[in-house]
């Protein structure tokens, strides 16, 4: 090293001055939010996911027993191209590609809306319990969170699944139990700055019962953070649901899901000798619906990571 | 240094045993003969089941069960892989090579175009390059790596024909196979040069592409954006204006001034990169028929493979807590002030 190694100093980010003194967080947020045109992007493609979800029923119609089986015309292997009664054209096993986009929609926000629930459930048990009274069972707690956050996500998650068996119970399952070590470290994060605050030591001296201090007086004051990590979640928990579709081990052949969709075409990616590309849309459909959702959620993401992040506050 | 190093190793039989205790209590979902079956390497020991229980203690506690079975591991036995169709050690000392020589690729591809990007689009802040980027990096983390690498088979093996699936292409494999050649590390690429020969070396060059590629695109992106926001810190900093005022050039000041230390918070990136690669191996591997560990895992995975699942997770967490302690050293031996204790 040639150069004169100069220390990194610890800049201290230079004091905001807000514009208007009277603004409020909440405001100064929304305003951040739409000055961003990409985050706009990303609220208009997640509403518009949501709008498919919930139209699903009317937008394709369910002749199967089960909703989320898609229909299929017919057992042929190969898949067929976009043409009447099939807008996106078919499958391997003749499974409608449209049908199964569209219901895709509403597996992917029953399969991450129920890991957040589970999720962010054992987070308020634990996370609450190991924050607020510490002590031997914060450090259960924290040994076990360590466990599991020591191991890749989607590992644990095809681990759980081997042992489990394949099916859509199943993976949510052990994608929740992926997520939750997550949430409950963050809140009880959270329970540690609060617990110790005055109006907690108030309710304590005016003699209120655990239980209802952490209800009425903590978890109001600890909960958002969690709350917005959690729904920013989604586009990855989606991602990982998709992919254990895609191994095998997540949603059964058929089944409306965009990952299993997706691993239905590995078989003709290939084409036939003439025309390579034959069978595209059997890949790029699914995966096109799989990129725009998750892509959705990333704008968000990424817009609320900027607007949250004390270092960036300065130069926007 | 060396009791941090003893230390942060003495982590690792935690999470072994934190995960096989996992795997353990709920494959006691499952019924002591469906356990038993577990065991089985030929059909004809079917009629020997309730020996097996006995012999295996599955009828005992979990306990009993985990003892038994960290006594059979002690003495270097993981068990039978029937996906494998070989013990579960053979299994990982003939998949592991192929995983290692992927992941160390992939690994050194992210590392070089990662920080070339991120210091690019720190210097060129708001410019055409820094949008680029920036939304490449959105785009390959919305991207899952299945549809990704499908798409790319799709395009450059489908209608270019140029890099095939798989490790070796045919006639490669059986001459890798036969006497003549020598397997020094099982890194094909290594191993073809050593052996001298070249062609085997392009060929398994050729069967490269395509997997590093994919596993380039999907983690390159949080590489870059990390970078850039250390870089964007560090361009700020006062002893990179004082380089700049001594009349530097500026290919100076950004290379041996400002990257060098913004370099440091990003080697700590580099660990939560590896746990990416591990998660993004599986995916890459089954897609490309790669005869690696993640593979092997996955397919275990559907069959009720449970020596397999279990070799694999265990191979995996050594390689995480290996990977940690890695980045902390380096840390260290960077950092002049960071002292690890």
């Amino acid at each position: 090293m040639s150069a004169v190694r100069a220390r990194p100093q610890v800049l201290g980010a230079p004091a905001t001055v807000p514009a208007k003194p009277a603004e409020s967080g909440w405001h100064r947020t929304l305003r951040r939010f739409r000055r961003s045109p990409l985050s706009v992007l990303g609220l208009a493609i997640v509403a518009f996911f949501v709008l498919i979800a919930l139209a699903a029923p009317y937008l394709a119609h369910p002749t199967e027993r089960d909703a989320y089986m898609i229909p299929h015309d017919g057992y042929a292997s190969d898949p067929r191209p976009p043409g009447p009664g099939h807008p996106f054209g078919t499958t391997e096993g003749q499974f409608d590609l449209f049908y199964g986009v569209i219901w895709g929609a509403r597996t992917a926000f029953l399969v991450a809306l129920t890991v957040g629930a589970i999720g962010v459930g054992i987070a308020l048990v634990l996370g609450s319990m190991s924050g607020y009274y510490g002590g031997w069972l914060d450090e259960a707690v924290m040994r076990v969170t360590d466990i599991f956050l020591a191991f890749p996500g989607l590992i644990l998650a095809v681990v759980i699944v081997a042992v489990l068996g394949q099916s859509v119970r199943n993976a949510v399952i052990a994608i929740a139990a992926v997520q939750w070590p997550t949430y409950t470290r963050l809140l009880r994060a959270e329970f540690l700055r609060v617990r110790d605050m005055e109006f907690v030591q108030a309710a304590q001296a005016l003699g209120d019962r655990d239980l209802r201090i952490i209800a009425r007086h903590v978890l109001p004051n600890t909960i958002y953070p969690i709350l917005i990590l959690a729904s920013l979640d989604m586009g990855g928990v989606v991602i990982t649901f998709a992919a254990l579709s895609f191994l095998g081990l997540g949603a059964p052949p058929g089944y409306a899901d965009w990952g299993q969709l997706v691993s239905l075409s590995r078989n003709w990616i290939l084409g036939t000798a003439g025309d390579p590309f034959k069978f595209w849309y059997s890949l790029v459909v699914p995966g096109v619906a799989i990129f725009l959702f998750v892509l959705g959620w990333n704008l968000l993401g990424d817009a609320f990571r900027d607007i949250f992040d004390p270092h960036q506050q300065a130069s926007r | 240094m060396t009791t941090f190093i003893v230390r942060r190793l003495a982590l690792l039989p935690f999470v072994a045993i934190g995960v096989t205790l996992l795997i353990f209590a709920l494959i006691q979902l499952l019924t002591p003969t469906m356990r038993a079956s577990l065991y089985i390497t030929d059909p004809k020991q079917l009629d020997a089941l309730p020996d097996i229980i006995r012999k295996y203690h599955l009828d005992q506690p979990v306990y009993v069960q985990y003892w038994e079975w960290v006594k059979q591991v002690s003495h270097g036995d993981l068990g039978w892989s029937q996906t494998a169709r070989e013990p579960v050690v053979d299994a990982i000392r003939g998949f592991f090579p192929a995983t290692l020589e992927l992941a160390l690729y992939a690994f050194a591809c992210i590392l070089v175009l990662g920080i070339w990007l991120g210091t690019l689009s720190a210097v060129r802040k708001d410019q055409v390059v820094d949008h680029v980027s920036r939304l490449a990096a959105i785009g390959g983390a919305s991207m899952p790596t299945f549809v990704g690498g499908l798409l790319l088979l799709m395009i450059f093996y489908g209608h270019f024909g140029w890099f095939p699936p798989g490790r070796l292409g045919l006639d490669a494999d059986l001459y890798v196979r036969g006497p003549g050649f020598h397997a020094y590390t099982g890194l094909m690429t290594v191993d073809s040069l050593l052996n001298g020969r070249w062609w085997i070396f392009w060929d398994a060059l050729r069967h490269l592409v395509l997997p590093v590629a994919t596993l380039t695109y999907f983690l390159t992106a949080v590489l870059v954006r990390i970078t850039r926001s250390s870089m964007l810190e560090t361009l700020g900093t006062d002893y990179v204006r004082t380089a700049h005022a001594k009349g530097l050039s500026n290919t100076v000041v950004v290379d041996k001034h400002a990257r060098r230390n913004a370099l440091i918070p990003v080697i700590t990136l580099a660990s939560l990169l590896f746990v990416g690669l591990l998660s993004g191996v599986v995916i890459t591997e089954t897609v490309f028929n790669w005869p690696g560990i993640g593979r092997w895992g996955a397919a275990a995975s559907q069959q009720l493979d449970i020596p397999a699942v279990t070799g694999f997770a265990l191979v995996f967490a050594a390689m995480l807590v290996i990977a940690n302690l890695c980045a902390d050293v380096l840390y260290a031996v960077v950092d002049p002030r960071i002292r690890l204790k």
